[in-house]
């Protein structure tokens, strides 16, 4: 039987997400191999799952099957309990956004066609689609003035980008990424990833996303699931979980050595004591103070550097850290940065909020420890 | 260069069926002719066997045939079994000429396009033949004019043995030529000929100027 889907657009679905539940899916070549060996999970409404592995692992595969660039040999995959198996490939495709690795921007089309090629399929008036077009491309932040270049015209971040707007035109409740972000630099890379989340955390898609950087994984991941070669999947857990409990060797192996350390940017650092005495401002040196260290602010309370009374001539460097957003990572990180050892903690205009010496950094690291 | 004055500056060249205007519409005609009949053959098949993948053998084999086949014996071979009573003896071997280099040329493009484009295309749900219509034709359009712009010079170099059995075209002037020891029509015809295969690439050059994509010719900056 053939059941009709209305993919994610349209008044019956519009911004609704979709749960994708993998059902003892399994992927066997003609030459025997085994690229999907019996995986069930499931990648829940609004949260990114990511699949992550070695290469040969089937992340990819396992992702194309999804929306049929690839057919399961075995079990099935459901979208909110329909099989995508009885769904004409190219109208569920057009219901689920994709963005693979190398962009794959059409090259004889302008950037603002190649973001509509979805709206344009599913029969959208043209200029209601390059209108679309156009609210996408400032989602995702690129200068409208892009829209009427072509895609050799650009780097390959913004490529990219362009590849993220197109997946989204349509509205999808469903995203799919493959690699996107794996051609790029490090630095590009890192800003695309936290475009992602700030994206994610407005649009609440489902999303799965496949990467072998067990580092994006942990990053980007409401949930991870480790897969180990020949398709099998070895663990399934949220970032926090995996780091503190990996399932078996093969996972603590792939998670790397530094996962006490990756394991502090889940613990917030909000609850580290400050302490506000330790301030002075420039005229106000004190001559005569016990502290180690004090740390210099302007009139309007910004950092300046860090002094100690033994040699106030000498200035020394601060780290800081955003109170109540960033993580322990960060505050450690901030610590480490200055000769006091000790993070400034500051608020979102700058202005220093508090400072945690070695002693308060020392008792939440042990609290986290003990996790 | 007095052939030339002699061949261009003689008002008979220039009226009734033999001139030059009359001489220029045959070959045109032949050229034309030939090519379009090979366009409806090879551009299908190569566009169906670029997307496809299957039947690559029959491409490979007419390229070979196309450096093997002599097509002043082909003329002769249709002529006997044809007569000179149509053109078709001059159009078959023209046709056949002009096949290969269409067809190879626009199965590589189809083939050649970057697989990730392919796959991208279908990822974004369109069918296979809004694939090949919407994306593969449009990145692959310059190697299928260069397969057309080389056959349509060979063509109207070619229809030059059209003379040999009789027929018309601006070969009459080099063909007669020779047999009549009249050089400076020899000199003229393949003056003529040469400038009409300069304005047959002129042409290409522009219709690939007007048609292919700036984001595929990479034209702008």
């Amino acid at each position: 039987m053939r059941r009709t889907w209305q993919g994610g657009y349209g008044p019956a679905t519009n911004g609704r997400s979709r749960v994708i539940t993998f059902d003892s899916v399994t992927k066997r070549y003609p030459d025997g191999t085994v690229a999907v060996d019996n995986l069930s999970l499931e990648a829940p409404t609004g949260q990114i799952t990511v699949f992550v592995g070695p290469s040969g692992c089937g992340k990819t595969t396992s992702l194309r099957m999804i929306n049929r660039m690839i057919d399961a040999s075995d079990g099935q995959i459901l979208l909110d309990g329909t099989a995508v198996q009885t769904i004409d490939p190219p109208t569920l495709r057009r219901g689920i956004g994709y963005v693979i690795q190398q962009a794959g921007l059409f090259p004889h089309r302008k950037i603002v066609d190649n973001v509509a090629t979805v709206p344009f399929l599913l029969g959208w008036d043209k200029k209601k689609a390059r209108d679309r077009a156009m609210e996408l491309l400032e989602v995702v932040g690129l200068d409208p003035a892009m829209a009427q270049r072509y895609p050799f015209q650009l780097s390959g971040g913004q490529q990219q980008r362009v590849g993220v707007a197109r997946a989204l035109a349509a509205d999808p409740p469903v995203l799919l990424m493959d690699e996107p972000f794996s051609a790029v630099d490090p630095i590009v890379r890192t800003s695309l990833q936290d475009e992602l989340l700030k994206l994610q955390s407005e649009l609440n898609k489902t999303i799965v996303f496949v990467t072998h950087d067990i580092d994006e994984a942990i990053k980007l991941g409401d949930r991870v699931a480790v897969l180990r070669v020949g398709g099998r999947l070895a663990q399934l857990a949220d970032p926090k979980t995996l780091l503190s409990e990996p399932a078996d060797e093969f996972v603590r192996e792939f998670l790397g050595h530094d996962r006490g350390i990756r394991r502090l940017q889940f613990i917030s650092a909000a609850g580290l004591r400050l302490r506000t005495d330790l301030t002075v401002a420039e005229d106000a040196f004190p001559a005569d103070s016990d502290e180690p260290w004090l740390l210099i602010v302007t009139p309007d309370r910004r950092p300046v550097a860090w002094v100690t009374p033994r040699r106030p001539e000498e200035r020394e460097p601060y780290g800081t850290f955003l109170h109540g957003k960033d993580n322990m990572r960060s505050a450690l990180d901030a610590a480490l940065l200055s000769p006091s050892g000790c993070a400034v903690a500051v608020d979102e205009d700058g202005k220093v909020v508090g400072v945690a010496t070695r002693e308060a950094l020392d008792e939440a690291l042990a609290e986290a420890a003990d996790v | 260069m007095n052939w030339l004055t002699d061949f261009f500056g003689n008002p008979e060249n220039w009226t009734g069926p033999g001139g030059i205007p009359m001489r220029l519409l045959e070959h045109l005609e032949y050229s034309v002719l030939a090519l379009v009949l090979a366009v409806l053959i090879a551009i299908p098949l190569g566009l169906l066997i670029g997307h496809t993948g299957k039947g690559g053998v029959i491409v490979v084999i007419s390229a070979n045939l196309a450096r093997a086949l002599p097509t002043l014996g082909m003329l002769v071979l249709f002529v006997l079994l044809l007569g000179t009573a149509s053109i078709l003896p001059v159009i078959i071997p023209l046709v056949l000429l002009s096949i290969p280099p269409i067809l190879v040329n626009t199965f590589e493009g189809i083939r050649g396009v970057d697989p990730e484009l392919r796959d991208a295309a279908y990822g974004m749900g369109l069918r296979g033949g809004q694939v090949l219509g919407r994306v593969l034709v449009p990145v692959a359009l310059p190697l299928i004019l260069l397969g057309l712009r080389l056959s349509a010079i060979q063509v109207v170099a070619t229809t030059t043995v059209a003379a040999y059995v009789g027929l018309g075209g601006l070969g009459r002037f080099v063909i007669d030529g020779f047999a009549t020891k009249e050089y400076a029509s020899v000199v003229g015809g393949s003056v003529l000929i040469v400038l009409f295969a300069l304005v047959v690439q002129l042409a290409f050059t522009l219709v690939q100027r007007v048609s292919v994509s700036p984001g595929v010719s990479q034209r702008i900056r």
